[in-house]
């Protein structure tokens, strides 16, 4: 492979990694202790993918993202606080505690937030992209689906039309090998994904969503072409869930021998081990690095659980329309 | 004022709106050259060119999801749908993101989007390209709907709803043929209020759309029976003028709701139950709230049928009649 990060850009990297890897660790153990209600769709395993694309756009492009959406809010620049305070239900959480886990919106980050409705967001990032070439933005959009999604026909539909429009939408396909419950293998007709961007005269290529500087590098030029052509360009990255679909999965559907093999390609260590090896850190940095993190999320979190604030049904009524008076018809 | 057919006083909107904001687009099927499945769009491309008017592939859940993407980055969509009844393609980006994305984003994103589409029978298109859908939106905290009958208020409503910076389902009639005299100059009617059609003393025919001229006709006939009818076009159901109907009953103690949907679980059931969920309203009722509506039933396409399944001047007539013979 010709790219690498350089030092700076892999600690870089690493740290945001490590964040999202602990923070959804944080929040596995809090909804099996009780702590916090309603669900969650974990993408422990995919953080080469949160790291890879958000940090190679410019900070004007947008991103639209899927119900599995933690990794890549954070990656796009929300805080922690604020994204744990939407878990929470909290007033000051991305979307005031009105979302949850499946609806983190962080809109002063370009972060249009998720549809969890299995691949509905594709449409609307491509509509996204059809105003800001309108305005003739530079600016593109990352529409966000999974290999589950792929079979959606608005998904179809959307890249049909970002085809013969000429929108400037990457589409983003996270492939993890199960839509919920369902491998790849049985529900998808093609082995790759990418492959159906010629359905649709749509540039396209595979990547190995494990390898964060693949991503990255694949992501970069992706949008150079999106901004050079104005065409839409179709990326998969090939990963891998270690995680259950949402926090009741026993995983039935798979062996653990399956996810052992994936284990030993986890994409934290993997970069831990290229940046060992570039000798950009060393094994103590690297539990240092990670006791920082897990103490800041621990304190946010013991800050929160004895915080808590909501808002009033009056306020949350405000949001339903965009005049007071019709909030509650 | 000036005479004017419905089709026209919508395009009159849609061109004034178009001229004002440059980001008020039309976005769907057949609308640019061809004029539109029902010629509404006629002529507007050559004036405002593919800037303001985009044609898409048959993709209606696309097409809406695409307009929803669209005005959360300051479009001003009109999406036009061929008929009312593919509505339950773009079910998913009206009904789950459209009404949402306010709040989910707690007011930080919003969808100014206006979705046109014409419903009802009396075509000859059978059963799916007749229906009347209405009812499945209206439940949907979130979506503004308003339903006009004549060409001013098509005209009016329409501007208002493409100026609001919530999501509109604009749907219409397919009389576009009708005429009627409407101001030379500019007018804007506020989304949620209805408007009495016709002042009358014994009983409130109330409707929207279509049946609206169902109703005039019947109270013109029980005119000769003696019979005073006051018709009341709501004009929107979303948020429904509540205030009206309310005075409207407690002033004639009758009240018979039309619409073109079928009965069961229609919107004549929530405008009942204002009706009689009203103390005043309900204190003067002479007599039970009647309604006439759609049969259950697809639409057929022989004539005869298609005509049998919606509410007729007869029908109406012979309801509102019964109530007075069978008033205590």
């Amino acid at each position: 492979m010709d790219f690498t990060f350089n030092s700076a850009q892999a600690h870089a990297a690493l740290t945001l990694m490590l964040t999202i890897r602990l923070f959804e660790s944080k929040i596995e153990s809090l909804f099996s202790s009780h702590i916090m209600h309603g669900t969650t769709h974990l993408a422990i395993g995919q953080e080469a993918v949160h790291a890879g694309v958000s940090p190679a756009l410019d900070r004007e492009d947008w991103i639209v993202t899927t119900h599995r959406c933690h990794g890549h809010t954070l990656a796009k620049g929300a805080s922690l606080k604020a994204a744990f305070a939407e878990f929470f239900g909290y007033s000051d959480g991305l979307a005031h505690g009105l979302g949850g886990s499946m609806h983190l919106v962080d809109v002063e980050h370009h972060n249009a937030g998720s549809s969890a409705v299995v691949g509905s967001g594709v449409p609307l990032a491509t509509g996204m992209a059809l105003q800001l070439k309108r305005k003739k933005s530079n600016q593109l959009v990352v529409a966000l689906f999974g290999d589950g999604a792929s079979s959606r026909g608005a998904v179809h539909e959307s890249m049909n039309i970002a085809s013969v429009m000429s929108l400037p939408v990457l589409f983003l396909c996270e492939h993890n090998m199960y839509g919920m419950s369902a491998c790849a293998k049985d529900m998808v007709s093609v082995e790759y994904i990418s492959d159906r961007g010629n359905a649709y005269a749509i540039e396209s290529t595979v990547v190995d969503g494990n390898d964060v500087e693949q991503v990255y590098k694949a992501v970069s030029d992706a949008a150079h072409y999106i901004r050079s052509t104005g065409k839409p360009y179709l990326l998969e990255t090939r990963t891998y869930r270690f995680s259950g679909h949402s926090k009741s999965d026993k995983r039935v559907y798979r062996t653990r021998e399956e996810e052992v093999a994936w284990l030993k390609r986890d994409p934290i260590e993997m970069l831990k081990q290229r940046m060992l090896q570039r000798t950009y850190i060393d094994e103590k940095d690297f539990e240092k690095l990670g006791q920082n993190i897990q103490c800041e999320i621990d304190n946010i979190v013991d800050e929160m659980i004895d915080h808590p604030r909501q808002l009033s049904i009056e306020e949350a009524f405000s949001y339903v329309y965009s005049s007071k008076e019709h909030g509650q018809l | 004022m000036k005479k004017i057919s419905c089709r026209e006083a919508i395009r009159e909107a849609l061109f004034e709106e178009m001229a004002r904001d440059q980001d008020v687009v039309l976005i769907g099927e057949d609308l640019g050259c061809y004029g539109g499945c029902f010629q509404v769009t006629a002529g507007l491309i050559e004036r405002f060119g593919t800037h303001q008017v985009i044609e898409t592939p048959v993709s209606e859940e696309a097409i809406v999801g695409v307009a929803v993407g669209a005005a959360m980055m300051g479009m001003r969509p009109i999406v036009e749908i061929m008929y009312g009844d593919f509505s339950t393609l773009a079910s998913d980006p009206l009904i789950n993101h459209a009404a949402k994305m306010r709040f989910l984003s707690a007011g930080k994103l919003s969808v100014p989007l206006v979705y046109r589409t014409p419903m009802g029978s009396g075509t000859g298109a059978a059963a799916q390209h007749t229906q009347s859908l209405e009812s499945v939106f209206t439940n949907i905290p979130g979506l503004k709907i308003v339903y006009p009958s004549t060409p001013y208020d098509l005209k009016g409503l329409l501007k208002s709803a493409v100026r609001d910076p919530d999501p509109v389902l604009f749907f219409e009639h397919k009389l576009y043929g009708v005429e009627d005299l409407i101001p030379e100059e500019e007018y804007l009617i506020e989304i949620g209020k209805g408007d009495i059609k016709r002042q009358g003393a014994d009983v409130s025919i109330i409707t929207y759309g279509k049946t609206v001229f169902t109703a005039m006709e019947a109270a013109r006939l029980l005119e000769a029976d003696e019979i005073s009818a006051e018709v009341l076009d709501v004009r929107t159901l979303r948020p429904l003028d509540t205030d009206l109907i309310l005075q409207s009953v407690s002033k004639t103690g009758r009240a018979v709701v039309v619409h073109e949907a079928p009965t069961f679980g229609g919107f004549a059931g929530e405008i009942v139950a204002t009706i009689v969920g009203d103390r005043r309203a309900f204190g003067a009722l002479k007599v039970s709230v009647e309604r006439v509506c759609g049969l259950e039933m697809p639409t057929p396409f022989n004539k005869h049928l298609e005509l049998a399944l919606q509410p007729s001047v007869e029908r109406i007539v012979d309801t509102v009649t019964h109530m007075f013979t069978s008033s205590v």
